[in-house]
């Protein structure tokens, strides 16, 4: 589904990711941990297409496709969902308006008609539900004055009425309690399909609990330095990054 | 991003279009004969010709104004037709008597004058180049005694009260541009509300430019008696020409004890190409008297066309307890100028006001600010609160605010906020993200950004700003 071969990547000059490989297939989980700084946003935000970051070298393909080559709506029309570490505000925009339109978006891509105001509404109602979300919350502009929580929650959300081909999820389970951090997982859980990919980013062994990895990838300063199984996140979690 | 919104403003101004109508022009240049040609061709009484050359009189002795911070031509006043008027009947007393081609041109516009085929609820009147063409629904307005027709109608039938109001807001030597409006005006909207009525409709003008090489001069008037409340809403659109025109309009409003007025705009003249050619100048007085205690006047405007628009709708607060409001988008894309605010004048007691201005740029537009609030010094405990905010969509154009506060009262609460964002390249790329194009990302972002002015809007015309923000929008990114 994704291959990701040999990926330098620089901003202003430095280079980030420096020769990163990794390849997915239909409904495998990958977790990719690694300290901070290391790179794990930046690959996170180059699958999904921001321009800020400079492909020096490298490939990437996405079902059969160069991922490199389409813009960040096509690439989110193809299936491709990032889960933002950090999720920006926008005032004024309300959250189900923006969700609306980015389903209808989608559907658009693929030829299909435009959701109708309540097959919409009763669709977010049904998601919104299994992931404790206030209604009150749809309303309101989209992550604006939203708790951290809520704003991890709202991005597990929108994936669950997007309905991707492949999840990218950065540190979504940083700044939950252990109540969210169950919930998140189930929406996660819930999703899983053979069809359907994801690769959960984290700092933490602690998600990997609730939302169990086929394979674990260490990325330490650009690069993936060890891939396993998920008894790799136990031996992180024991020995520290320091041993990478 | 960056390739993202660079490219400008391709698309087409949609109501570009002209009407072939056979029309009478006045020869171009401006003197005491055009003036009284105008008054004669108005049957106007002795007292209005003499108010419109005094009005002259006062103009000719005064400077056009160069404190804007806008860069035009200088005008050339006597190169511009003061008047022009289809031939065909100039006061229809129903659509048949129309000239089928000015009743397709508002067809075309999307403002049908049947009155079954309009909007629910919303009585119009066409102003077409110098004269009102029609208006709609007067006869249901009268049962309730709201007078609603154009002001030159309203000159013969309601003499005394034009008499008594014209020039109460805004005198003849105001300014340059009021003064000249004074001396030519020509067309525009005349309402009375009386005592105690909920209108029950709103009102509407539309405002349209058609010949060429001649300039508008519209002057509306509206006055809202003790406890009525009149919603009001006038919109513009202009051909599509090389040749910049001059709009000079002047409005009037007097909002007595009780009475609310709440005055919209949608302003969508030509804005000129993307070069800058063409265009109309947009040099407008509105000012509203809340005379009454407890009265209330709301200006809400959203301008999205003219190459120069130069505009302060204001209040003078008098009667005690009353409130002014003033909530603004205004939007610059290609190579428009626009110098906008208001003027909140606290003179009564308790008088509170409300500013809300949103200024987007993109292109090559510049968005300037300007507001004055002033404080009397018998303006016990005023209050205003004043938020202006400026977003930027691209690296070429710009915002500016110019914030104007006399305080002459210890009482007065005063607060002041503002921003200016560049339009975030985290939300266009969220919003891409999750499959928006990059125009619908612009869209969506700046739609939010006005919604607290948008709200303000009449329900329909909130749809309609919606979707003209979006189209002037459109070219912004790529
Ligand atoms: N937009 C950017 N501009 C400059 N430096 C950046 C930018 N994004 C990331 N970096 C740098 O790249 C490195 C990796 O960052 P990031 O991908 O966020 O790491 P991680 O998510 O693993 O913590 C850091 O040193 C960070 O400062
Ligand atoms: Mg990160």
């Amino acid at each position: 589904m994704l291959e990701v071969k040999n990926l330098h990547v620089q901003v202003d000059d430095k280079e980030i990711l420096k020769g990163m490989n990794i390849t997915v297939a239909p409904g495998e989980v990958h977790s990719i941990m690694g300290p901070n700084g290391s790179g794990k946003s930046t690959l996170a935000q180059v699958l999904a297409g921001k321009e800020t970051y400079e492909v020096t070298e490298g490939e990437v393909t996405f079902q059969g496709k160069d991922l490199l080559d389409l813009e960040p709506e096509e690439r989110a029309c193809e299936g491709i969902f990032l889960a933002f570490q950090y999720p920006v505000e926008i005032p004024g925009v309300a959250n189900t308006y923006l969700l609306r339109e980015a389903l209808n978006a989608k559907r658009e891509y693929r030829d299909e008609k435009p959701l109708k105001h309540i097959e919409f509404a009763k669709l977010a109602r049904e998601k919104m539900k299994a992931l404790g979300i206030d209604e009150d919350l749809l309303k309101r502009s989209v992550n604006a004055g939203f708790s951290g929580g809520e704003k991890k929650r709202n991005e597990i959300f929108q994936m669950q009425i997007l309905e991707p081909t492949l999840a990218v999820l950065d540190e979504t389970d940083s700044g939950l309690d252990i109540d969210a951090l169950k919930i998140v997982a189930n929406g996660v859980n819930s999703m899983k399909d053979s069809g359907r990919s994801f690769i959960v980013i984290t700092h933490y062994q602690r998600l990997l609990n609730y939302i169990v990895p086929d394979f674990v990838h260490v990325m330490v300063d650009g690069k993936i330095v060890r891939s396993g199984g998920k008894e790799l996140a136990y031996e992180l979690e024991e020995k520290g990054y320091a041993g990478f | 991003m960056s390739v993202d919104l660079e490219k400008l403003a391709q698309e087409e101004y949609k109501y570009g279009f002209v009407t072939d109508v056979e029309q009478e022009i006045a020869p171009k240049g401006l003197n005491e004969d055009v003036i009284r040609m105008i008054s004669s061709k108005k049957n106007e009484p002795e007292w209005l010709l003499e108010w419109r050359l005094d009005a002259y009189e006062r103009w000719k002795k005064m400077k056009e104004p160069r404190w804007a911070f806008l860069r035009y031509p200088k005008i050339d006043f006597n190169d511009i037709s003061y008047y022009a008027a289809p031939k065909s009947n100039p006061r229809p007393k129903s659509l048949d008597e129309i000239d089928p081609e000015i009743k397709e041109t508002y067809d075309k516009l999307g403002i049908p004058l049947e009155e079954q085929k309009m909007l629910a609820g919303v009585a119009v009147d066409a102003v077409f180049d110098s004269v009102s063409v029609f208006t709609t629904f007067k006869e249901k307005l009268a049962e309730e005694g709201v007078i609603f027709c154009s002001i030159s109608e309203a000159v013969e039938e309601h003499p005394d009260l034009v008499r008594k109001y014209l020039g109460s807001v805004v005198p003849r030597g105001d300014n340059f541009y009021a003064a000249l409006n004074s001396a030519v005006f020509t067309d525009g909207s005349f309402v009375y509300v009386p005592k105690g009525v909920r209108c029950p409709m709103e009102l509407s003008t539309y405002f349209r430019i058609n010949a060429e090489n001649t300039g508008q001069f519209e002057r509306t008037l509206i006055i809202a008696d003790e406890g009525s409340y009149v919603s009001y809403l006038e919109g513009c659109t202009a051909p599509q020409r090389d040749e910049s025109q001059l709009h000079a309009a002047v409005v009037e409003l007097v909002a007595h004890n009780d009475a609310t007025i709440k005055y919209s705009t949608i302003q969508n003249w030509y804005p000129g190409d993307k070069q800058g050619k063409g265009g109309i100048y947009n040099f407008v007085t509105k000012r509203g008297r809340c005379v009454g205690r407890s009265s209330r006047i709301s200006w809400t405007q959203v301008e999205t066309g003219s190459a120069i628009t130069w505009k302060y709708p204001s209040c003078v607060l008098e009667g005690d307890n009353s409130v002014g409001e003033f909530y603004s988008v205004a939007l610059t894309n290609r190579r428009q100028q626009a110098d906008t605010g208001t003027k909140m004048i606290h003179v009564g007691k308790n008088t509170s006001s409300t500013i809300i201005s949103k200024g987007i740029s993109a292109g090559e537009g510049q968005n300037i600010y300007r507001g004055l609030v002033e404080i009397g010094k018998n303006a016990e405990k005023a209050r205003n609160y004043t938020q202006c905010d400026s977003m930027l969509i691209g690296d070429c154009c710009g915002a500016h605010t110019f914030p104007y506060i006399e305080v002459r009262n210890s009482t007065a609460h005063m607060e002041h906020e503002a921003s200016t964002s560049k339009i975030g390249e985290d939300q266009m790329f969220y919003c891409r993200q999750r499959g928006l194009s990059a125009e619908d990302a612009v869209s969506l972002i700046v739609n939010g950004f006005c919604k607290e002015v948008f709200k303000e809007l009449p329900f329909e015309f909130a749809v309609e700003a919606e979707k003209l923000l979006s189209v002037s929008l459109e070219g912004s990114v790529g």
